[in-house]
């Protein structure tokens, strides 16, 4: 049985991650790998055997958060500061390994500082820096020491009253205080359930893929933690099959924590038992909310049933559950060791701590972020995001997924607290920030985020299924030139009766990209129906593609490519496009060798 | 249901039985037990959600509900190489409908169909997460990032190539 000394003694022996001489670390996350961090890897391991070099641990971590610079090679020498590889192939890693590893000269063309000014990582504090397959990685990094306080020192009642007065709030988007949501489960008692919500479905997001990928215990032993708090001896991580990465990462992690003794039964000897199973969602965007969630637990359509009663009363198998999100549940452990105060010193009066993003779309630092609650929009974009790509001008930024909302450039000063996007229209959302500018339509924005809700409605309640359907035709209409006058009037109205009337969290907030952005943008709501224009030219309907005489050179490859002969003219003859036979499949704009051929406004 | 099962597909059925015995009695173990079956079997046919639900005495109503709510079982076998265009918001609005578009015009497929020869099947995927990397696509478990039409392109391109099919250049 592991005890709180052997405990101490793993994290001792391990406290120096460079104790085996130099360490070499790949990023390999999911975006990582996207990025060839695998080939990376591999290499460096094939040459590290072949030279036969010693003294050099090769590890994998997860994601260090600057996305657009991976693969990312961090090399530790001891005694020397951490040099940072980035975009590195195989080819730059063999240079690496010839100057860097064996001639101790840093190889600064491919190196690079990595700037991570205005953050402070909290629920991050370990991705991209420990082995997420390694346990004693953790341990050194003062892992599972949290739970090992709460057991020896705390009493369940104290424990939630520290994360209460820490102002935890859920991450998870709704900003639900943590330490209250635990209170609710603790009067009654008999079997209770502990689960982590990982089905992480907004487009756009992916903070807790991250979490899972770089530092799977740090989730683990936040729910042992909320299992003391309430009284559970059971957790279930309901996981996205789309993340197969976080999936195999937490696997190896419970078999760990299990072979250790840090889940199961009698834990450090404290008689406080507890096991985590997993549960594998299946590609349905409701089952993020979490009565649905639970009902896909238990094995069936992952439908929402109405509230209350709610989980922390019955829940999961009709048992009190309480239900956290990944980066929410990730922010525990240091809450404990560091103290409530500590805690809820970062952030603003109403919105304690940091909050991860994903920072994406047309910005030039794509990544994700932790930032303390109440930094401003202009910062996030400007300052951490480096600004919009290609010099264009910032439009808006999306967050809350296809619950949320638009913020325009005109709020960029606003800082970044679930009351405050609230306000603006939008919402925290689980993280994800999308960047747009100029050249996104709005309209267009929200037909996207419609057709998405369409396509998750669970069916279960009329309002959602038939109301946000109905939606979605009014903005293809308006998108497809057909718009109205009366349209947009009737596309509030639907919206003000689905929210109103929806069961559950994704019909209630399903209209709000339509009124976000009709609440910033309606004059492009307008441009549409009235001037018969999309202003940002991303709607086909509203565009025509025109051949620029001045650069065609007639030599008939548009015509021959295109599928529908819609370009009359013969071989050196002037070629013109017919408007009514073009689809817009934009095949000729790919083939002219001459880039003559130009998408513009109809009107 | 067929009446015949080859030598492969009982096999198949066996190694079902002994998934389901795992799980057999563990409250919620339908859709884990489905999870592994569609591992095994590539989808989802009618005679294995029947064995299913005997199996974990479950009605088949219920398994087909289940089959059928959660896009990521399919009743309908997929191609070799399941090629998925990520349409997050994060690749989207960098242009992956344009790439989704592309590749169903060089497969002559629609979006969620496979191939007729069932080498190659489309689909358009939920946020995949790899937004840093946007557009994204996987070609079963291969990643490919930051992608354009005319790289996808040439992705698709070399996987019609190494299984031998023409190459529609137009030039």
């Amino acid at each position: 049985m592991l005890t709180f000394e052997k405990l101490e003694q793993i994290r001792q022996e391990n406290s120096n991650l460079n104790q085996n001489g130099t360490r070499v670390v790949v990023g390999m996350a999911t975006c990582g790998m996207a990025a060839g961090a695998k080939a990376v890897f591999d290499f460096l391991k094939q040459e590290i055997e072949t030279r036969g070099l010693t003294g050099i641990t090769l590890v994998p971590s997860g994601c260090i958060g600057t996305c657009s610079l991976e693969p990312i090679v961090d090399v530790y020498v001891p005694g020397q500061e951490k040099v940072t590889y980035i975009q590195v192939t195989p080819e730059k890693a063999q240079k690496i390994i010839e100057e860097h590893l064996i001639n101790n000269r840093i190889v600064d063309e491919f190196a690079k500082k990595l700037e991570f000014s205005n953050q402070v990582r909290i629920a991050l504090r370990n991705c991209g820096i420990i082995n997420p397959e390694d346990i004693n990685e953790y341990i050194a990094r003062d892992g599972y020491q949290a739970l090992a306080k709460v057991l020896r020192e705390m009493t369940p009642q104290e424990l939630i009253d520290e994360i209460k007065k820490s102002g935890l709030r859920g991450r998870g988007g709704a900003g639900f205080p943590t330490g209250t949501k635990w209170s609710f489960a603790t009067s009654s008692s008999g079997q209770k359930y502990v689960c982590c919500n990982a089905d992480e479905g907004d487009p756009g997001a992916y903070m807790d893929r991250s979490i899972l990928e770089g530092d799977p215990h740090s989730v683990l032993e936040a729910m042992a933690i909320a299992g003391y708090a309430i009284g559970s001896n059971q957790g279930y991580i309901y996981v996205r099959a789309e993340y197969p990465v976080a999936v195999k990462r937490l696997e190896i992690a419970i078999k760990q924590a299990r072979e250790t003794g840090l889940l199961g039964e009698n834990i450090l000897g404290t008689g406080f038992s507890f096991d985590i199973e997993l549960r594998l969602g299946a590609g349905a965007f409701v089952c993020g909310e979490e009565t649905a969630l639970m009902t896909s637990i238990e094995g069936k359509r992952g439908e929402p049933r109405p509230r209350p009663p709610f989980p922390a009363v019955k829940g999961l198998f009709g048992r009190p559950t309480i239900l956290n999100n990944v980066e929410t549940l990730a922010n525990i452990p240091p809450i404990i060791l560091n103290g409530a105060d500590w805690f809820a010193g970062i952030g603003t009066e109403r919105s304690k701590g940091t909050k991860v993003f994903a920072l994406v779309g047309k910005v030039n630092n794509i990544g994700l972020i932790e930032v303390p609650m109440g930094t401003t929009l202009r910062t996030v974009i400007e300052k951490i995001g480096g600004g919009i790509a290609g010099g264009k001008k910032f439009k808006a930024a999306q967050t809350g997924g296809p619950s949320g909302g638009c913020i325009p450039a005109e709020h960029i000063d606003t800082p970044i607290e679930y009351e405050t996007l609230i306000e603006l229209g939008s919402m925290m959302g689980s993280g994800g920030m999308i960047v747009m500018d100029e050249n996104n339509c709005m309209v267009d924005v929200a037909r996207f985020f419609l057709e998405f809700t369409v396509d998750e409605s669970c069916g279960k309640c009329a309002p959602c299924r038939i109301g946000t359907k109905r939606m979605l035709e009014l903005l293809e209409k308006i998108c497809n030139n057909e718009g109205e006058e009366g349209d947009i009037e009737a596309l509030e109205n639907l919206a003000r009766t689905i929210k109103a009337g929806a069961l559950c969290a994704l019909g209630q907030t399903a209209p709000n990209p339509i009124l976000s952005t009709l609440r910033y943008f309606r004059e492009e709501y307008d441009a549409h129906i009235k001037d018969r224009r999309c202003p940002a030219g991303i709607c086909q309907a509203f565009m025509h593609y025109v051949i620029n005489q001045e650069k065609c050179t007639k030599c008939h490859i548009c015509a021959r490519n295109c599928p529908t002969k819609a370009i009359i003219g013969k071989p050196k003859e002037k070629h013109t496009i017919d408007d009514n036979l073009c689809i817009k499949c934009g095949l000729c704009v790919t083939k002219c060798p001459q880039k003559a051929i130009e998408k513009t406004h109809k009107n | 249901m067929e009446t015949s099962i080859c030598a492969c597909k009982s096999e198949k059925f066996k190694q079902l039985e002994r998934i389901i015995a795992v799980h057999k009695g563990r409250p919620g173990s339908l859709i884990p037990v489905m999870h592994e079956a569609q591992e095994l079997f590539g989808y989802l046919p009618l005679d294995v959600q029947a064995a299913i639900a005997e199996g974990l005495d479950v009605p088949l109503a219920d398994v087909y509900g289940v089959a059928t709510f959660y896009s990521k079982f399919t009743l309908q076998p997929k191609g070799k190489y399941q090629i998925n265009v990520c349409l997050g918001t994060a690749c989207y609005v960098k242009g992956s409908q344009l790439i989704l578009d592309k590749i169903a015009e060089m497969l002559n497929i629609s979006v969620g169909e496979t191939t007729a020869d069932g080498i190659f099947s489309l689909d358009a995927t939920r946020c995949i997460g790899a937004c840093g990397m946007a557009p994204v696509m996987t070609i079963n478990d291969q990643v490919y990032g930051q992608l354009t039409v005319e790289s996808a392109e040439k992705v698709i391109q070399e996987y019609l190539l190494k299984t031998g099919r023409d190459v529609n250049v137009n030039i």
